[in-house]
């Protein structure tokens, strides 16, 4: 074989979901007496041993604090701290490790950004969201709206669980100073079409930041080619640890914003008459940063790298595709969210069902779904439902388990005929 | 329509169907799904809700579901008696469970009742213990601050 064939054979290689599982110990256990089926994805992803390993080995050989020691584990703990921060730039395709500021998650990002842009806000301005917005891209707006006379506007969504572009255009006005848009939908899996009103909203002079927190485990955002000025995203959605986040904002911005916690770390020297603030990244990191964590999500990312991550988003969307073509062995299943660009996300409702009903005998059979309203309240008032049950997929799950969540339905509509 | 004391007094669970009918029942039951069919239909079992007493101060927080939950007190006999309803349908079998167990008692007869361990030896505990968001212990102790206010009454 030629170099040339052997690299094709390897790009065909169908995405082998059985060892990457291999790579997920959570994964093989029982649940109820039932093999885990663990559809809950888009609340929080399971972690490859990687992960799990990194984190270990971070606290069994070169655990220190970052940044200040005058000793060998703290320059071995600040540079494995660092190399997670290129790790997380590289991801991004960010200009600068200055641009990565560590959040605890995606929700933190946003405040910091809310409470950071504040100061340029005033009376009669408009902050523009949607209407399919988690909450934590609605209430940081609503507090700083709140402080400054600012209004926070949101864009309709249409019934099929789109954005609706002609209310876009008709809002974004004069008056928007900031467009705060989901990248991904939590409830709906609707896949938006930043890159073009981001470009709108640039033109305008308005400020964008784009949630990344259900996107970031399907796609790898380019922040250099979306031109967004801001984008925040949680590390256990990504397959990485719990308490930690990204959120890159374009330097010169971040260099403008004033800090948004204060204490150590984040000042170059501090005074009773006058205190200035350290350099980026570190102006926005007040106390001891969660290294771990920070190491931990690096290795989540240099995991998913190593993977086919072409192969991964084919299996993702035949999970899609699949789950689509099972809803009508479900009579009065109805899919709630039906855009034409998804990640495999599923929120659905069953005529007659409490979503609640349905999380609680899908859980007797092995299989984790969320219910509820998901942290978007104003989604579902649109949809008139108090909540829907939601199955969220990764690519770690199989063909046969989409089979198996869909079994269990009909199972449970049984027992309530 | 109104809740009159009538419509208290018959609610059939913790009156007909006691704690004994459940037990027993539960022991003839083999897998989930029969242990869930019958937990349904226990809750089939409670008694029309008043439409108007679905107000905020009848509303049962910290549920996925909508819980409402409204007392009658009935001085000759003593006995307090209880109407809880929801619109999810399991929710609505465990509080029949809790009505059997809790309903039609004296304050003092209710709060020595051990409510756990009923739960526990159903095999239920995992709904009514405090890492479940689905209210139900918010219902029992709803249900409680009841009982002990009209104790100390």
């Amino acid at each position: 074989m030629t170099d040339l064939s052997v690299a094709n054979a390897a790009k065909q290689t169908v995405f082998d979901v059985e060892a990457v599982r291999r790579d997920f110990p959570i994964l093989s256990q029982q649940v109820n007496g039932k093999p885990l089926v663990y559809l809950d994805n888009g609340a929080s992803a399971q972690k490859p041993i990687a992960v799990l390993d990194a984190m270990d080995r971070y606290y069994r050989e070169i655990h220190s604090n970052v940044h200040r020691g005058a000793h060998t584990l703290a320059d071995r703990a600040t540079t494995a701290f660092e190399n997670a921060r290129e790790t997380v730039r590289g991801f991004l395709n960010a200009e600068s490790t200055r641009e990565i500021i560590w959040t605890r998650g995606t929700t933190e990002a946003i405040n910091l950004v809310a409470n950071g842009l504040a100061g340029r806000l005033q009376p009669g301005d408009e902050i523009l969201v949607s209407h399919m917005e988690h909450h934590a891209n609605i209430v940081p707006w609503q507090m700083i709206a709140e402080r400054t006379g600012a209004k926070v506007v949101p864009i309709q969504v249409t019934p099929e669980g789109e954005l609706d572009l002609d209310s876009f255009n008709s809002l974004l006005s004069e008056r928007t100073r900031i467009f705060a848009i989901t990248h991904v939908s939590n409830v709906l899996g609707t896949v938006n079409p930043i890159t073009a009103l981001i470009e709108q909203a640039k033109a305008k002079g308005v400020l964008t930041l784009v949630d990344g927190a259900q996107a970031v485990p399907h796609y790898q955002p380019d922040v250099q080619a979306l031109g967004c000025d801001f984008y925040v995203f949680s590390s256990h959605k990504l397959f990485g640890p719990t308490g930690i986040g990204v959120l890159y904002g374009k330097a010169q911005l971040l260099e403008e914003m004033p800090p948004y916690q204060g204490g150590g770390e984040m000042i170059e020297r501090v005074s009773f008459e006058r205190t200035t603030w350290n350099t980026l990244p570190y102006k926005f990191e007040a106390g001891t940063p969660a290294i771990a964590e920070a190491i931990g999500l690096g290795a989540a990312i240099d995991y998913l790298g190593r993977l086919d991550r072409h192969g991964m988003e084919v299996a993702e969307h035949a999970l899609l595709q699949r789950a689509n073509q099972l809803v009508e062995t479900v009579p009065g299943m109805e899919i709630i969210g039906t855009a034409k660009q998804k990640v495999p996300v599923m929120s659905f409702k069953i005529v007659g069902l409490h979503p609640s009903d349905v999380g609680t005998l899908l859980d007797q059979q092995g299989i984790a779904i969320r219910t509820g309203h998901h942290c978007a309240m104003p989604l579902m008032d649109f949809y008139g439902v108090p909540g829907t049950a939601r199955a969220s997929f990764a690519f770690y799950n199989t063909l046969d388990e989409v089979e198996q969540l869909f079994a269990a339905l009909q199972k449970i509509q049984r027992l309530f005929a | 329509m109104t809740a009159t004391e009538q419509d208290f007094k018959n609610n059939p669970l913790g009156t007909q169907t006691t704690v004994g009918d459940v037990t027993d029942a539960f022991e003839f039951l083999d897998d989930w799904e029969e242990r869930y069919a019958y937990i349904i239909d226990l809750g089939k079992q409670l008694p029309a809700f008043p439409d108007e007493a679905r107000v905020e101060d009848n509303y049962v927080h910290g549920c996925q579901s909508q819980v409402w939950l409204i007392h009658h007190y009935d001085e000759a006999s003593g006995k307090l008696f209880l109407l809880i309803d929801s619109d999810a349908m399991i929710v609505r079998g465990l509080a029949a469970i809790i009505l059997v167990a809790l309903n039609g008692k004296s304050p003092r007869e209710l709060l020595t009742t051990d409510i756990d361990e009923l739960f526990e030896s159903l095999d239920l505990f995992r709904h009514i213990s405090p890492t479940r968001g689905n209210g139900l212990r918010a219902m029992v102790g709803k249900i409680r601050d009841i009982a002990a206010a009209e104790a100390a009454a």
